[in-house]
């Protein structure tokens, strides 16, 4: 363990800058400024998996690597919707989980913002017209931010996830 | 005569089902064979319906069969009734397609929730609590609800609750075009995108009666040993880190991510989502991509034996995981459980050596099978299969000769596809890093899909996890069930 430790102290960190998105900056920026005031430099979120695939969780897992770091950012996941600013959902939503999806939204605390994240939660990817589907996130609760890709990348993430906040560029 | 041939004997076989045979049986023959299943002496690979029939596919040795019943009313002998590792497929055929087993000991619903509270068995004692979690979890995963009974610290039983992904994949695959079909079996369950969508391929490929070109069998045999290191990383890191161990996850996660870039370098896309399709692959690896497997390679060589020995030598870390949740070999020759959960007690099955596609069938590796059963054989026999997909990556490359990677059209219509195709039925048994991924599909008239039923190597993983518990303590609930990592939503649908 040593060596591994080691390593790690000797070695530039693995850590990488992250490319502007101007259109997921624009999202961000259609926020109303008090918003985006109340939110200011640090988010708190957490992660619902209302019916996907799991592609998404893999990459969303991903930004807490090294190479991601998203704490960096003042963003961390927190285990409760109780303790959060931010909810992350996934999937298209199933009828199994709609009314856990709702009962998560209303048990975190105002002010709080959505991002749906993936294609089946913008909408409904290849579920779109599944019987066992409600539909998108918004079909169930407000979404502030979408970000596609099947799975988005874990980079287009954290550019969505930035876009909430104040000034992503100052840090 | 041995059982498969007879079972198939006492039936009408079905014309046009590749590559292993169907059979029309009788009441009698059906009932025998769930007897076979419950004496050993067949494993359970599936039990799916449709429309007025129940199909049953089984394993003996190194043969497979399928043979299905004809229920006109959805009415058939259970085969849970006599076999528990069917309980949850026919409780899953009552919901999915009204069918009736008769006999079945538990007709609760299990993979539509409709409105109506769920019943779970109730357990009675004294001094006992119950812990109910999900189906929102903590940590970032799917969704599911386990119902925990503990006598203070110990847990005395735990009842899981599925189906909150079920998306309705049967039915959307039901009437869609191969290639359709074959994007959906891609996102069933996305860390398997490449077993799915391979499984999905080859039961296309053996209903129409083409064999892909040799370079798109060495490339998908290339993406599907890839997935199975990304995930083999992730898991490895994860059961340390659900043990407290956390720097076995940040190092494991490093390796995992060198995994996906080296895929995006390769192929174009950090899972090969949607690479493989029926036929072949949609690409052929991007010109770069040698020089990054090489440069991978020589990366999980320079890393991987430093993590392996740091767990070796972390006894703190191994006081966790050994003895945790222990499966016993009959368990998971009962089960017909497979992957890592099964070889990891004691079960010698993996679909590449068992029932050999290409590329395996021309490849030299080795299948480690462990006795121990517990967390730590769990975490050994994923060490283990590393270094055989190391060797297979190595081996395919050196395979890879020039040519095609997909057939063209004429080649399909040769093998006939298209007019010729109605009716033909395939099967394929792939080996993902899960476990073995069954799909079975039929063409329709119009070269459609008719129907097409997936099945999950969590179906056979999901109960035994539940028993695995039992007796060990809450707090190292997380662990075994990260060492399993059981799919909820390839399992859910």
């Amino acid at each position: 363990m040593r060596n591994i430790l080691l390593d790690g102290f000797l070695r530039r960190p693995l850590t990488e800058d992250l490319p502007p998105d101007p259109e997921l900056a624009a999202l961000g920026a259609r926020l109303d400024a008090e918003s985006r005031r109340k939110l200011g430099r640090s988010l708190a979120i957490r992660e619902i998996d209302a019916g996907s695939c799991n592609g998404c969780e893999l990459e969303i897992n991903a930004l807490a690597t090294a190479f991601y770091d998203l704490e960096r950012f003042g963003l961390r996941f927190v285990a409760s919707p109780r303790h959060a600013d931010v909810l992350l959902v996934t999937g298209p939503v199933t009828h199994a989980m709609r009314e856990a999806l709702e009962r998560t939204y209303r048990a975190t605390p105002s002010p709080k913002w959505v991002i749906a994240a993936g294609d089946c939660a913008v909408g409904c990817g290849v579920y779109a017209n599944s019987p066992a589907c409600v539909g998108s996130v918004a079909a169930v609760i407000p979404v502030d931010i979408h970000i596609d890709g099947c799975p988005p990348t874990p980079v287009r993430l954290l550019q969505g996830l930035l876009a909430l906040l104040a000034s992503p560029r100052a840090r | 005569m041995s059982d498969l041939p007879r079972l198939l004997a006492s039936g009408e076989p079905v014309p046009h089902h590749a590559p292993w045979p169907r059979a029309v049986v009788g009441a009698d023959a059906w009932e025998e064979a769930a007897r076979w299943l419950a004496e050993g002496r067949l494993t359970l690979l599936g039990l799916w319906g449709e429309a007025a029939w129940a199909h049953m596919a089984v394993l003996a040795g190194g043969d497979v069969a399928v043979v299905s019943i004809a229920c006109p009313d959805g009415r058939y002998p259970s085969v849970g009734r006599v076999h528990s590792p069917a309980i949850r497929l026919e409780r899953a055929m009552r919901d999915l397609y009204g069918m009736e087993p008769v006999g079945l000991p538990d007709t609760r619903p299990w993979l539509v929730h409709g409105a109506a509270p769920y019943d779970f068995l109730p357990v009675t004692g004294d001094d006992l609590h119950e812990i109910a979690v999900g189906p929102v979890h903590a940590g970032i995963i799917e969704p599911g609800h386990f119902r925990f009974t503990c006598d203070g610290e110990t847990v005395v039983r735990l009842e899981a609750r599925l189906g909150y992904t079920h998306k309705g994949v049967e039915a959307l695959l039901a009437g869609a075009s191969i290639a359709d079909g074959a994007k959906i079996a891609g996102r069933i369950s996305g860390d398997s995108t490449v077993a799915y969508a391979l499984a999905f391929a080859r039961a296309a490929e053996a209903a129409a009666g083409v064999d892909v070109p040799a370079r798109a069998g060495c490339l998908r045999g290339l993406m599907a040993e890839m997935e199975r290191l990304a995930n083999h990383f992730g898991d490895i890191g994860a059961i340390c880190n659900d043990a407290g161990f956390a720097i076995m996850l940040s190092q494991f996660a490093l390796l995992r991510e060198a995994a996906l870039r080296t895929n995006v370098a390769v192929f174009g896309h950090r899972l090969c989502q949607d690479i493989v399709c029926p036929g072949g692959v949609a690409a052929d690896l991007l010109p770069a991509g040698l020089a990054a497997i090489g440069a991978f390679l020589a990366e999980v060589d320079g890393r991987f034996p430093r993590l392996v020995s740091l767990y070796d030598r972390t006894a703190s870390l191994q006081d966790r995981t050994v003895g945790t949740g222990r499966v016993p070999r009959e368990w998971v020759m009962q089960f017909g459980t497979g992957g890592p959960n099964g070889r990891a007690s004691g079960r010698e099955f993996d679909a590449r050596a068992s029932l050999p596609y290409a590329p395996y069938d021309r490849m030299r590796f080795a299948v480690p099978v462990l006795a121990g059963g517990d967390v730590d054989a769990r975490v050994w026999l994923r060490i283990r299969e590393v270094g055989e997909s190391v060797s297979l990556i190595r081996q395919i490359i050196a395979a890879l000769e020039p040519g095609p990677v997909r057939l063209a059209d004429d080649d399909w219509k040769a093998g006939g596809w298209q007019a010729g195709a109605a009716g033909r039925e395939g099967m394929a048994l792939v080996e993902g890093f899960r476990g073995d991924v069954l799909v079975w599909l039929r063409i329709g008239a119009d070269g459609r899909i008719s129907r097409c039923h997936v099945r999950d190597p969590s179906w056979f993983q999901w109960p035994l996890l539940e028993a695995a518990i039992h007796g060990n303590i809450v707090a190292d609930f997380p662990l075994c069930n990260k060492s399993f990592n059981c799919s909820y939503s390839g399992h859910d649908l």
